[in-house]
């Protein structure tokens, strides 16, 4: 399936590593499965463990022990709002709550379209621009810093008139 | 004084090619493949003193040196994890002076004769991802990247690699197995990387902004290099400055520059003008360091800052201002570690999961006794665990609690 639907991506991601180094493949793969549905569904996890002689088995594991592959379908896009120290210092615990309450979820939770699930994640990178979050969905993965509520609830209206 | 590093603060399009090249990119890169043996390069970026920049503060020539040449082939791999909390250099580097970065890999490559490098990206700088392959593509295109450069028998190859969302997989082994496609779990060492690496081969590792450094070093000498920092610290450090400050953000200095200056002339000073209480120099890894005057006018290089009993790490500067409660700070820390640990060891996992039920607890009811049992669980895993993020987690607990005591006491039951 994956092989036939992106050929030329696959050969292209196999061509970074040696032979010996195929298996390193398995992360770019994931990646390019989750693309369109933004999860990683049994059989793409097949395709990939046949496509690198390893086994399922394999690549469920890998799928499970990095945040950013999901095995479950969730919202159409993933609002991961980081609340690690330096962000918490700088108001980013309470931009989430307020968020919640607009959005009328908790944290970890989809709204009722199953257009968004927020997230509480750990450090992004961009603690000097906080509050902030990452937006992880079919346009790939995007940074959105110096937020407030507004700003974001104006986000995902965007986002909304974008994919419909 | 202008920047080293982060030049594209005075030349915005620095990450445009020809402006790159204008401004003397490529030229070192081009003079060492061309005029010098590896190990000469090698020799100059060891007598500039350069020490890495991702935490440990290694001395980068000497890294290299420890290259095993009498098994091939050797690879190098830039690690762009940048997942501590605090830190966001590597992140700016990279969007505004890609090409220094990847020069200074390729000067890497160039002198441990590899002709294969990754860049290892954490996962969420995807867009960040897309615009490093154009600016590697444009590379290859100008003749810097590709077989036999410059008319000689060297080639080389970059390649992205992205990561997908552990703090683990910036330690170095771990990053080897995320690599490799498995899970970023660390590898007892020895051997060492540059030993036994990426497929069981010589491999070396720096940080994106050691890489940054190098370009420079070999087009101004190591001389020039040396006579900028301390004599413990060559050089220029990026302090990525975060926390309660009014202007946090990334200031490129030179070692030795003061807390003080950093916060209060670079940073601003204090958000609503109140007093600093403690600095964590290294990102939540880091101890909590208590602040007087004295400790603000201390110079920040890796040995000065360790007469304070903390490292400076990767010189992400933390600032914590007398508003902030010990009790939440230690619970956020305990929390991102017991998130990020990677399980393979019992005194981590299991320390980090009870240290986070007793930080938990202390910020609804918990006892003084219950600080003392905290401190106890934290002492218990320093010295037991196989990488450094287990003793990375006790941290702030132990500082916090042994050098914050009255604020512990004060703010639960006795
Ligand atoms: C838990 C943990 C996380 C780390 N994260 C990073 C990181 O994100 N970036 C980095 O360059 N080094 C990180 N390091 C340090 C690396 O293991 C390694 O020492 C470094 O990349 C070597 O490069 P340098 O000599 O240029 O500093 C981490 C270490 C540990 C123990
Ligand atoms: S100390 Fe923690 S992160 Fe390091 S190997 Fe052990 S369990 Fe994994
Ligand atoms: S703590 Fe939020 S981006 Fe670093």
């Amino acid at each position: 399936m994956l092989l036939k639907k992106y050929p030329k991506e696959v050969q292209q991601i196999l061509s970074k590593y040696p032979p010996e180094g195929k298996r390193s493949a398995v992360m770019p793969l994931l990646f390019l499965a989750q693309r369109e549905e933004g999860y990683v569904n049994k059989a793409a996890m097949q395709d990939i463990a046949k496509i690198l002689d390893i086994t399922e088995t394999d690549v469920a594991s890998i799928v499970r022990f990095y945040t950013l592959y999901h095995d479950k379908k969730a919202g159409k896009y993933h609002m991961q709002v980081c609340t690690d120290l330096p962000c918490a210092l700088r108001g980013a615990e309470e931009f989430l709550d307020a968020l919640c309450d607009n959005l009328g979820i908790e944290v970890g939770e989809t709204t009722s379209d199953r257009f968004l699930t927020l997230e509480a994640v750990t450090c992004l990178a961009a603690c000097d621009k906080a509050p902030m979050f990452q937006t992880q969905g079919p346009d790939g993965i995007k940074y959105h810093e110096n937020m407030n509520v507004d700003k974001t609830m104006g986000l995902i209206s965007v986002l909304k008139k974008s994919v419909t | 004084m202008s920047h080293i590093l982060l030049r594209h603060r005075e030349i915005p399009d620095i990450n445009n090619l020809n402006v790159y090249t204008k401004n003397g990119g490529f030229a070192a890169f081009k003079n060492a493949v061309t005029k010098m043996k590896p190990n000469e390069v090698t020799d100059v970026v060891k007598n500039s003193g350069l020490r890495g920049r991702g935490g440990a503060g290694f001395p980068t020539g000497m890294k290299w040196s420890f290259i095993d040449n009498k098994n091939w082939p050797h690879y190098v791999v830039a690690n762009a994890d940048e997942s501590e909390p605090g830190t966001f250099k590597d992140r700016e580097i990279m969007e505004g002076n890609p090409f220094q970065f990847l020069e200074g890999l390729a000067l890497a490559s160039y002198a441990v004769g590899a002709n294969v490098a990754y860049v290892y990206l954490r996962g969420e700088f995807w867009e960040l991802g897309a615009v490093l392959d154009q600016k590697i593509v444009e590379m290859e295109e100008a003749g810097y990247l590709g077989d036999k450069l410059f008319g000689t028998d060297y080639s080389l190859r970059i390649y992205n690699h992205l990561g997908a969302g552990a703090y683990i997989c910036g330690e170095e082994t771990a990053l080897l197995e995320s690599l490799e496609g498995k899970r970023g779990q660390p590898r007892v060492r020895p051997p060492f990387p540059p030993a036994v690496g990426l497929y069981g081969k010589p491999t070396i590792i720096n940080n994106v902004e050691t890489f940054a450094n190098v370009p420079m070093i070999l087009a101004n000498g190591a001389e020039w290099y040396k006579s900028i920092g301390t004599s413990d610290s060559a050089g220029v450090k990026i302090f990525s400055l975060s926390g309660r400050v009014r202007k946090p953000g990334n200031y490129e200095l030179p070692f030795g520059t003061t807390f003080r200056d950093l916060i209060y002339k670079h940073g601003g000073g204090v958000q609503d003008s109140r007093t600093v209480k403690a600095i964590m120099p290294a990102g939540a890894s880091s101890s909590l360091i208590p602040v007087d005057d004295k400790v603000l006018d201390t110079p920040m290089d890796y040995a000065t800052v360790r007469t304070l009993g903390a490292d400076l790490g990767s010189a992400s500067i933390i600032v914590i201002d007398d508003t902030v409660s010990m009790k939440w700070l230690i619970n956020k820390t305990v929390h991102f570690f017991k998130h990020e640990s990677c399980g393979k060891c019992t005194p981590c996992r299991e320390g980090t999961y009870w240290m986070s039920h007793l930080t938990e607890d202390l910020q609804h009811n918990g006892s003084t006794g219950d600080v003392d049992l905290l401190l106890n669980v934290a002492k218990q895993m320093q010295g037991k665990c196989l990488c450094a993020l287990g003793e990375f987690a006790t941290m702030a607990v132990v500082t916090g609690i042994e050098r914050f005591r009255k604020d512990f006491d004060n703010e639960v039951r006795a």
